[in-house]
């Protein structure tokens, strides 16, 4: 398990390696001049050549990505090219509202995800089960900008129960955590009842039943607690979904989070914040993954580390 | 794997007989069939012209016309007939999600068939490099690829493919090692035949039923992620009407004008929804061992 880690460490922090070359590559490639944007249209072509020295754009594309690898390796993003502040800054300042927001669009699809799996398995073939996975077929098939303003107009709009957006209190995290946690819950949903079905048909549960046991005790004893281990193993993944979830939600919502930087910073071409946002969304799915992959051998030992 | 599960892909007319007599896939197909043809037949179906910005379209204050009358769905905030424009996007989401899903199905075959069948480095450096692409943001990835180019329709199909072909490939991957260490391929192998012949008449038809049910379920993710570019504005760029630009054109007047936002939003959910439904059912129907399962 110890050399299983370490190879996954090393492996993790080459694919991020990756990243910080690619995305470079890609935003290098960006057609309007950094330079001409920081110093305005009315700006002499002279005071843009010294800011294009300043800032090192005349520099080979190698150059300028080893000068961008090495001030990252020392926690230094660079500055945002349109706010006066550091993009480390920038972020820092905005993180938590993110993590906020994911942590409860996380516990979100859980509860309705999981909820709707282990009633559609003891209720398979049945109507309820065919109207739940409807439903979660509808909720994977649905784009977030889409539940997020219907939500918006129903619950916010017209029956002013929740706040039409923005950022403070509990009543803000209802909207945003149900439109980011509804894609999840409908992949939940479909987990949870094959592993549910699965385990129902095994024969413990047989042994159960024939020893006379309540089936609510069964099912709360024996089978939802098997059923959802390999569901549990899952959730690092999701973060990959959120971090693209999150551009869309906050935007809708005018969350003051990461996302809303991060397109903020597309629209105005602010390259530092979009390079910086990148690496902490790839770094976060990177995490994740990675959490995934050492949380299943944990969870179920049949899981070999090679 | 049973015998079954890994036979070719047999009789096509099988295969829709067996989806019809499934109430989602039938659904599905249903609803493909009605916008394929909305968008063949989009000039004769559309009441008004979707560009043609009229007077006539907005009340007395400038505000859009709510459903009813001359304007079945209502009109957009520069007075244009909304049911033309919603069927004039039909044809873009279609083009986009066929395009777009067309590409990433043949690079992710191809990467994963060629890793697969190789092996050793080249399957380490192509898998590696999807690796990579799972990490990527998808979305950011693709929003800062169509703010770099220019958005043409053709541009934000490839930019979608550039992003969507990673899980292709990784599926594809796995099958093509397990079948390429099989006695039907080693023998092949043993008596010569090349890799284009081995892979042709010999890999090709084992992997036709998961290229089939990915590529389907890959529109629907293909459809969903050209909407939301477009809702973003780095899509398909206003006055060429698509779904999701429809709606990030009229998204200030969504209170007051809510079906702008309804009826595109209704539209490429069942147009998601129908493709997930017949990927779905596809699994079952050409891959016995998981049926029941779903």
């Amino acid at each position: 398990m110890g050399a299983y880690i370490l190879r996954r460490l090393f492996e993790s922090a080459l694919i991020l390696l990756g990243i910080t070359f690619v995305t470079f590559v890609l935003l290098y490639l960006v057609p309007a001049d950094p330079a001409r944007q920081i110093a305005g249209r009315s700006a002499t072509a002279e005071t843009v050549a010294n800011i294009r020295d300043q800032l090192g754009l005349n520099d080979p594309l190698f150059v300028q990505y080893g000068r961008y690898l090495w001030n990252l390796a020392q926690g230094d993003m660079g500055r945002s090219y349109l706010q006066r502040a550091e993009v480390a800054d920038l972020i820092a300042a905005r993180l938590p509202a993110s993590l906020l927001l994911m942590l409860s669009a996380i516990v979100t699809e859980l509860v309705i995800g999981l909820t709707i799996g282990v009633v559609a398995a003891l209720r398979r073939n049945r109507p309820v089960d065919h109207s739940l996975m409807i439903f979660s077929f509808v909720s994977i098939s649905a784009p977030q900008f889409v539940i997020g303003i219907l939500l918006l107009y129903v619950f916010a709009v017209k029956l002013a129960w929740f706040p039409i957006g923005g950022y403070g209190t509990a009543a803000h995290f209802v909207l945003p955590s149900l439109t980011l946690g509804l894609l999840g819950a409908g992949w939940y949903s479909r987990m949870m009842r094959s592993s549910m079905i699965d385990v129902l048909g095994q024969d413990f549960v047989r042994t159960a039943r024939a020893k006379g046991l309540a089936k609510l005790r069964i099912v709360t004893r024996h089978v939802i607690p098997n059923a959802i281990l390999p569901i549990i193993a899952m959730i690092g993944i999701d973060i990959g979904l959120f971090m693209s979830g999150i551009v869309v939600v906050e935007s809708v919502f005018g969350w003051p989070g990461i996302g809303q930087l991060a397109w903020q910073a597309i629209q105005r071409i602010d390259i530092p914040v979009i390079m910086g946002v990148t690496m902490v969304s790839a770094a976060a799915i990177v995490i994740g993954n990675l959490l995934a992959d050492l949380a299943a051998p944990l969870i179920d030992p049949r899981i070999k580390t090679k | 794997m049973s015998a079954a599960a890994d036979a070719p892909v047999r009789r096509p007319r099988g295969v829709l007989r067996q989806l019809l007599g499934r109430p989602r896939a039938a659904f599905g197909l249903a609803v493909i069939a009605i916008m394929v043809t909305a968008a063949l037949f989009a000039p004769w179906l559309m009441p008004h012209d979707p560009f043609a910005q009229s007077f006539d379209g907005l009340d007395l204050m400038g505000a859009p016309l709510p459903p009813g009358g001359a304007y079945p769905l209502g009109t957009d905030l520069l007075g244009r007939d909304l049911v033309s424009r919603l069927i004039l996007g039909t044809r873009t989401s279609l083009i986009i999600g066929v395009v777009a899903n067309g590409i990433a199905v043949v690079l992710g075959a191809g990467v994963g068939i060629t890793a697969g069948y190789f092996g050793g480095w080249t399957a380490a450096i192509l898998m590696r490099f999807t690796d990579l692409m799972m990490a990527f943001p998808a979305l950011l990835l693709a929003i800062v690829l169509a703010a770099i180019f220019q958005p043409s329709l053709m541009i934000v199909a490839l930019v979608i493919a550039m992003v969507n072909w990673v899980q292709m490939s990784r599926v594809i991957y796995t099958e093509t090692r397990s079948l390429a260490e099989r006695e039907f391929i080693q023998v092949q192998r043993a008596i010569g035949s090349g890799p284009l012949r081995i892979l042709g008449r010999h890999l090709l038809p084992h992997l036709l039923s998961s290229i089939i049910v990915f590529g389907t379920l890959g529109i629907s993710t293909t459809v969903l992620l050209e909407a939301t570019l477009s809702y973003l504005g780095v899509g398909v760029q206003p006055p060429m009407p698509s779904w999701g630009n429809i709606i990030f054109e009229n998204q200030t007047y969504f209170s007051t004008a809510p079906w702008l936002v309804f009826f595109p939003g209704l539209l490429i959910v069942l147009l998601a929804l129908a493709f997930n439904l017949v990927g779905d059912a596809l699994r079952d129907v050409l891959d016995p061992t998981l049926k029941g399962r779903h």
